[in-house]
């Protein structure tokens, strides 16, 4: 019965997919996190433990790394942009990668939050595939910097273009790199509906991002514990 | 044939990305390094983007469903994450709006 957690899986996602479809893309209906909500309140319920779901469910999990290395094909494809806008790139990924880290982690811990938490909202800027790979290596807890990602993304998805239109900026580039740094894959499906430019920008952000990010979080993270 | 060939160019970096990251004990994820490599491997022209784009794009397509089974896990740390709901949002929240504000009028800033 090993077949049950892909099964499970697949047959899950895709009814909530069609639903998503049919509601045109309703934020609140992210077929993702429903998924994960769903699937963990069946086996909380039934007493079904993870490890079983695991037993075949784990090769979707094993795909993300293929699926990560892929990215390089985007990257490599769109590469003129990245240098047209070079320096807007850099200056926005750099700064906003430590913004995005340093307000999440110091909020949380004003706040109370234990270690395992602050390690795992970390990362929650950085593109679901490459964020959990982070926070394993630094210590956080997969599953959460997973959901938390999530949020993050359904949250630019949901009001990301609004705050922006909010705060003023107008610049096409400029709106992208911040929705790209925050919210990733999910604010770059909503901002790509405004405007291509602003969409592409978000886009490599969101890759860049993830580099950068994994390479600098974890000594960033070393710093932040010593204290 | 050609998926097989793309797929093992693929593994092929994922694995040496691992070995990387294993063998200098740099605390970051393997596959990021192989999509590193990757990248430059095609920007030098070592591999041939017809010969990998099918099966990459297959695979960005389907990441979506690929972050189920781990986000499922949140279950093992349920109670933890009941426990700490409060900063946990707060922090979710406040971090987003700063983030992306500060990043959208950082770059707009360079740029006038």
């Amino acid at each position: 019965m090993a077949s049950f957690g892909l099964f499970v899986t697949l047959g899950i996602f895709y009814a909530l997919s069609r639903v998503y479809e049919k509601r045109g893309g309703k934020f609140y209906l992210n077929p993702v996190l429903l998924s994960i909500l769903i699937i963990s309140v069946g086996l909380k319920t039934s007493g079904i433990s993870y490890q079983f779901y695991m037993k075949s469910a784990r090769i979707l999990f094993f795909l993300l790394g293929p699926a990560v290395v892929s990215l390089a094909i985007p990257l490599y494809r769109e590469r003129k942009t990245i240098v047209s806008y070079a320096k807007e790139i850099s200056i926005g990924i750099l700064s906003g990668g430590l913004v995005a880290a340093l307000t999440a982690f110091y909020i949380a811990k004003l706040l109370g939050a234990n270690k395992s938490v602050l390690l795992s909202i970390a990362p929650k800027s950085i593109t679901t595939a490459i964020a959990i790979g982070v926070s394993s290596k630094i210590g956080g807890i997969p599953a959460l910097t997973a959901v938390l990602v999530i949020l993050t993304g359904i949250m630019g998805n949901a009001v990301g273009v609004e705050l922006l239109n909010l705060a003023r900026v107008k610049d096409r580039v400029a709106r992208g790199l911040g929705m790209g740094v925050t919210s990733h894959g999910l604010g770059t499906a909503r901002i790509i509906l405004d405007d291509e430019l602003s969409g592409a920008v978000s886009g490599l952000a969101m890759a860049l991002n993830g580099v950068y990010s994994s390479f600098m979080l974890p000594y960033l993270i070393i710093l932040l514990m010593r204290r | 044939m050609r998926m097989y060939k793309g797929l093992s160019i693929i593994l092929g970096f994922l694995f040496l990305g691992e070995a990387i990251t294993k063998l200098t004990k740099i605390p970051v994820p393997g596959n990021v390094v192989g999509m590193v490599l990757l990248t430059l491997a095609l920007l030098f022209g070592l591999v041939e983007l017809r010969d990998v784009e099918e099966v990459a794009t297959f695979l960005i397509r389907n990441m979506s469903v690929m972050f189920i089974p781990p986000g499922v896990g949140i279950i093992l740390y349920w109670s933890m994450v009941r426990a700490q709901l409060l900063p946990i949002s707060v922090a979710l929240i406040a971090s987003f709006a700063i983030t992306i504000i500060f990043t959208a009028k950082t770059v707009e800033l360079i740029r006038r």
